[in-house]
């Protein structure tokens, strides 16, 4: 297969471990999150009802995220974007929802390691405790200068997207933030 | 003479002596010196030259007050100048040169300033623009400018990297002193997150210097003791070396820590910003003690009595053999008492109060070190080294009474708390007259969101200036913040601290107290300044009653160390000058940051590649591999052409014209903004943001639309494919994909909340590739996979299926004139599809081009540009756009703006083509066209300006587009645009569209 992510297997191991996720199925699903219609057609795609506020939940090789009030990000196997696209699509043919495969415009980085709030903190304001920030919550902020989401799948791995045009700044970013010279031992 | 005694030094270490560089002298200091301190153990008391006078100077504090000992520091890209050389710690091969001093600063020729001093009194600079012009230009702007400053500015890139750190926590407490360890032991143990900060390598403060006890035992002790319980508490986190620099809005602070500094060959960034929001703020900061205000108070070996006794005890650094101290107050005698028990000479002390029967001075009497009262400095005597001070009686006008040799003067004013960080955000001062300060008054705090106060401020900084009041207040406002916080304070602390009670102080602001002008005019208020009492006087008769005006006029408090040691003498001086009570006068303003921090820790990361983020496209890396001669285009990197090694960028750009024209060119086009649009109400949305007709697009095309601002002007252009029936995808500029979408959601979210839209920012989803020229559909076909013919995909029309293997959007567009494709693949795919592309054109002569040859056809074309074209002031009726203005429709976004009268004034300037009258002319960018007669007020009046211009290697002259007064009226008229060399282009106005106006060959 020719397709490629933007950072085509590049890494940092440092503070933390820096890992290219690889290509990942992702839909934008907008649409009335209270809609038992919307619900239904994210149980079919994904296998479990969308999340609460903020969350994360994870089925298999399937995964929901709350974006906003009214948008939900599906997480799949890359090469069965388009058919849960068109799935969800089908299933609300006749409601008012937008859902579109955003697969190829993101980067992805898998994190591991005990400093990853550390590293983390040194360029976002969110408040990275493990008390204000749990496992699974999905948090949209900035990083260094770009926009970002991650959530901690356990205390120590975090996955974190950004979008693919600065994929290249961000593991640089990521990198330097990591620099085991640079620990700042908080969390 | 200073020097260093053979024991003692509670913070350095003798068995680690370590060399430094002192204006290219090798000198030897111990681990845990200051520079300073270091500096004086090895007898250099001379470190700089004043800012105006070329004064000389030496040490006058030990710490970030310091006003005068300031040097550069390090070498080439580590060098920094104004470094403190009381806050900078001392490490192997350290190297400092001294400042504002030449050739040395022993010798320095600027010194004559000194004997000018009459000219340069408060105000000169101002005064100077009164004078004749060729007096400010020949000589006060070349003389004075060279003469006056401090550090030379740094020529190389900083070497170091910085970053910043972010912190959320309940607690931020600054300042590691008895107080500030007192309230984390408070918060720390009900629970709280606690950051606390000490600016210095060290904790516990001054209590240690000034022998307190804590319950019965040395203060380090507790210090100690209360160090390793904070330090196991997992809630806590205490960082030395770190400054509370400034506070703000809403809880947030910033710290500024010190990495290695100390420590300058250590791996990792030198500073870290911490940029911290904290429920509650307790600023235990301390307290500055002042300077007095006689005449030679400046001279090198008067200093505070505190840093005299901090150099004896912290660093075992004798700071003269022979002191006479000066003081109007008790603590001044400790440094009297370490002087003595360090076995120096105290030949004398001089204190201004009528009496002084404290226990300290008594212990000093008893030593048999005689106690002048009532008496004052009448003159500090030496040039570049303290020889003498004349004594004279504080009441008088300074007549002599006797002579005492000294060569160190040790000083007190008395105490000032550092507000600084309770002032930051708004808190309020009051006087308290029995003390001689201002001190934070609890009543009007700065306030937080919720309307409270958010800042507490706890021992010498709050006024307190005896270890037991300090030690209480440190677990009195512990305990308050940390209920105000959330938690439960638990059960109260009984450690106490007994230090020796002191009687009061008498406020002294000038020595004698009837010192005439000869003295004011050698009493300096702010030593970094050069600031005399002389100064603030003249400043408040020549009307000067506020004082922040004085500060500008005078430059009392500004620079460096933003008057730390001079802003209450000076006030208390202005205050009496105008008759006023010193509250009634006030401070200035206290702004952020406390003490300066580096340009490099506020940059942070953001320098070098990670300056800004810049966006790749899938193909940026192949581009760059392949001769890509990048420029900017918003955030992203567009290559304007790719540049053979024989060939210069035009000659690339013309070829690629050129063979794009005759062949094929491949173009990256995946920075275009493409943003999907959906819902029942799509078209009405649709319909609204362009000023085209968009909802009756027919599914499978394509059509051109102009998006105007509410005020009329056009904002965006691109091609509009309807996807399906409620369904459409807007391509904007490669800048408008952002701020686009955000003006569709704000209209959505704000204005049309009701509309079943919905939008999402597709732009990076996909890989957009323009294959254009006469043969792209050879390639096209040979890649296969979709009938590209112009029977099934005609002239802006779009098709989805597969190209090569990969799924492909194609849509019939051109934006040169030929005929062309541009394909959307997903952009994991992007490079793949473009590799193929490369690979099988190259029978057909295949080359990619950059935006330049882009650019040029679309002009030979007459397409216009966003940004180009327009300007923010331009609407689409001036560039005969009108064709894209739906006349059907009841209203867009600009319809009612563009029915204004000045919109639809017939002589606005309106979009022509421009040739120039002679064939091998090139109208310059921007150029002004203009008839030849001149306006009212002098200048040629313009008719038009020049909007686009290149040279047509296609048709082989210039070309241009221009908005020219009723231009589209003046069809074939020849207009002329001056040039900035003084020459004159005559140019044919034209049909802006230069290159097969039927459109016949993208329509094949």
């Amino acid at each position: 297969m020719s397709s490629v992510t933007v950072l085509q297997g590049a890494g940092f191991d440092g503070a933390i471990e820096i890992r290219d996720a690889g290509l990942l199925g992702m839909i934008t699903l907008r649409g009335d999150l209270a809609s038992p219609t919307l619900n239904a057609a994210v149980k079919t795609a994904t296998g479990t009802a969308p999340p609460e506020m903020g969350q994360i939940v994870h089925a298999d090789a399937q995964s929901c995220a709350w974006m906003s009030p009214d948008e939900l990000m599906i997480f799949a196997p890359y090469a069965q974007a388009d058919e849960i696209t068109a799935q969800i699509t089908g299933d609300l043919a006749d409601h008012h929802a937008l859902a579109v495969n955003v697969s190829d415009a993101r980067a992805v980085f898998d994190l591991s390691g005990n400093a990853i709030r550390d590293v983390l903190s040194k360029g976002t304001p969110v408040d990275l405790s493990p008390d204000a920030l749990g496992l699974n919550v999905v948090r949209r902020t900035r990083l260094g200068q770009v926009a970002v989401a991650f959530w901690f799948t356990s205390e120590t791995t975090a996955r974190l997207v950004c979008f693919r045009s600065v994929g290249a700044y961000m593991l640089t970013w990521l990198s330097t933030a990591a620099d085991p010279a640079a620990q700042v031992d908080y969390h | 003479m200073s020097t260093r005694l053979p024991q003692g030094g509670r913070l350095i270490d003798r068995k680690s002596a370590l060399e430094f560089n002192w204006n290219g002298t090798r000198l030897m200091g111990y681990a845990g010196d200051t520079l300073a301190s270091a500096l004086l153990a090895n007898n250099q008391t001379l470190i700089g030259r004043s800012f105006k006078y070329h004064r000389p100077r030496g040490i006058l504090a030990s710490g970030p007050e310091e006003p005068n000992a300031l040097v550069g520091l390090g070498q080439g890209a580590s060098f920094e100048p104004n470094q403190r050389t009381t806050t900078t710690e001392l490490f192997t091969d350290l190297s400092a040169t001294s400042q504002n001093a030449w050739p040395s600063v022993h010798f320095d020729i600027m010194g004559f300033n000194r004997i000018l001093s009459r000219v340069f009194p408060a105000g000169f600079y101002y005064k100077t623009f009164l004078f004749p012009r060729f007096a400010w230009k020949h000589l006060f702007e070349p003389v004075i400018r060279r003469a006056a400053g401090l550090g030379a500015a740094p020529k190389t890139p900083d070497a170091d990297r910085y970053e910043y750190f972010y912190a959320t926590v309940d607690m931020l407490i600054i300042g590691g002193g008895i107080a500030g360890l007192a309230a984390a032991l408070r918060a720390g143990r009900a629970g709280a997150r606690v950051l606390l900060l000490e600016q210095t390598a060290h904790w516990g403060g001054r209590a240690p210097v000034d022998g307190a006890e804590i319950n019965g035992a040395a203060a380090q002790d507790w210090i100690n003791t209360t160090l390793a319980e904070l330090d196991g508490m997992p809630n806590v986190t205490l960082k030395n070396r770190t400054m509370g620099a400034g506070v703000y809005d809403h809880g947030w602070a910033t710290g500024y820590e010190r990495l290695t500094d100390h420590a300058p060959k250590a791996a990792g960034p030198r500073h870290r910003l911490w940029r911290i929001r904290a429920k509650r703020i307790i600023s235990a900061t301390g307290a500055v003690e002042r300077p007095l205000s006689f005449a030679g108070n400046d001279i090198p070996g008067v200093m505070l009595a505190s840093a005299v006794r901090d150099y004896l005890i912290n660093y075992a650094t004798s700071c003269g053999d022979r002191l006479v101290l000066a003081t109007n107050n008790d603590d001044g005698y400790r440094t009297a008492l370490a002087q003595h028990a360090a076995g120096l000479t105290v030949a004398a002390v001089i204190d201004a109060r009528a009496s002084a029967a404290g226990d300290l001075p008594q212990q000093v009497r008893a030593l048999g070190i005689p106690v002048h009262t009532g008496r004052a400095i009448a003159a500090a005597k030496g040039n570049k080294y303290l020889k003498a001070v004349t004594i004279c009686a504080q009441a008088g006008e300074g007549a002599v009474l006797e002579t005492i040799p000294c060569d160190v003067l040790a000083m007190s004013g008395g105490w000032s708390p550092i507000v600084h960080l309770w002032s930051h955000c708004g808190g309020k001062l009051h006087w308290d007259a029995t003390q001689a300060m201002f001190r934070p008054d609890p009543m009007r705090p700065p306030l937080g969101a919720d309307g409270t106060g958010f800042v507490h401020v706890a021992g010498s900084a709050n006024g307190h200036l005896d270890a037991a009041s300090v030690l209480k207040d440190g677990f009195d406002i512990g305990t308050l913040a940390t209920k105000e916080a959330g938690f439960k304070a638990g059960p109260a602390l009984k450690d106490m601290a007994t230090s020796t009670p002191e009687h009061p102080i008498e406020p002294i602001w000038q020595m004698p107290q009837g010192m005439g002008p000869k003295k004011q005019m050698k009493t300096f208020l702010d030593y970094q300044n050069d600031v005399k009492v002389s100064d603030v006087r003249l400043a408040a008769r020549e009307g000067y009653e506020s004082v922040e005006h004085t500060k500008r006029y005078t430059t009392l408090g500004m620079a460096t160390d933003q008057g730390k040691l001079s802003n209450i003498n000076g006030l208390a001086i202005l205050a009496d000058s105008l008759n006023a009570e010193i509250p009634d006068v006030g401070t200035t303003t206290f702004r952020p940051p406390y003490h300066p921090i580096s340009m490099g820790s506020i940059a942070g990361d953001a320098r070098g590649e990670l300056f800004k983020p810049v966006r790749q496209s899938p193909i940026h890396n192949w581009i760059a591999d392949n001769g890509g001669f990048f420029e900017p285009v918003a955030d992203w990197r567009r290559p304007y052409c790719y540049q053979r090694t024989d060939e210069s960028v035009s000659e690339a750009v013309t070829r690629e014209i050129l063979n794009t024209r005759k062949n094929i060119g491949l173009l990256d086009a995946s920075t275009l903004g493409k943003i999907i649009v959906k819902g029942p109400d799509a078209g009405r949305f649709m319909d609204m943001m362009y000023t085209n007709m968009m909802s009756t697009l027919k599914v499978g095309k394509c059509r051109y639309g102009l998006m105007c601002t509410e005020n009329g002007f056009l904002s965006d252009d691109g091609v509009v494919a309807r996807l399906d029936s409620d369904t459409f995808l807007c391509h904007t500029t490669s800048g408008g994909s952002d701020r686009i979408h955000a003006w569709m959601e704000e209209w959505l979210q704000t204005e049309w909340w009701d509309w079943q839209v919905y939008t999402a920012n597709v732009t990076e989803q996909y890989a957009q590739i323009a294959v254009v020229g006469p043969k792209a559909r050879h390639l096209l076909e040979k890649l296969g996979g979709m009938d590209v013919s112009g029977e099934n995909l005609p002239f802006m029309g779009f098709l989805d299926g597969e190209i090569g293997g990969i799924k492909a959007r194609a849509f019939r567009i051109s934006f040169s004139g030929e005929l062309s494709y541009e394909i959307a693949v997903p952009a994991s795919d992007g490079q793949a599809f473009w590799d193929m592309c490369i690979e099988a054109g190259a029978e057909f002569g295949l080359q990619p081009y950059g935006t330049e040859c882009l650019h040029v056809m679309r002009a030979e074309k007459g397409f216009i540009m966003i940004g180009d074209e327009t300007d923010g002031t331009v609407i689409p009726q001036d560039l005969g756009l009108s064709w894209a203005i739906s006349k059907k429709k009841e209203d867009f976004l600009g319809k009612r703006a563009q029915l204004r009268p000045h919109m639809q004034d017939p002589d606005r300037w309106r979009l022509v083509g421009l040739r120039p009258v002679n064939d091998g002319e090139i109208i310059p960018d921007g150029a002004y066209a203009v008839d030849g007669t001149i306006r009212e007020n002098g200048v040629k009046n313009m008719i038009g300006r020049v909007t686009s211009t290149y040279y047509s290697p296609t048709l082989g002259h210039g070309i241009a587009m221009g908005l020219v007064q009723n231009g589209p009226e003046r069809m074939g008229e020849q207009i002329d645009f001056p040039t900035l060399d003084g020459k004159m282009i005559r140019a044919t106005i034209c049909d802006p569209v230069f290159y097969d106006p039927e459109g016949a060959l993208q329509n094949v």
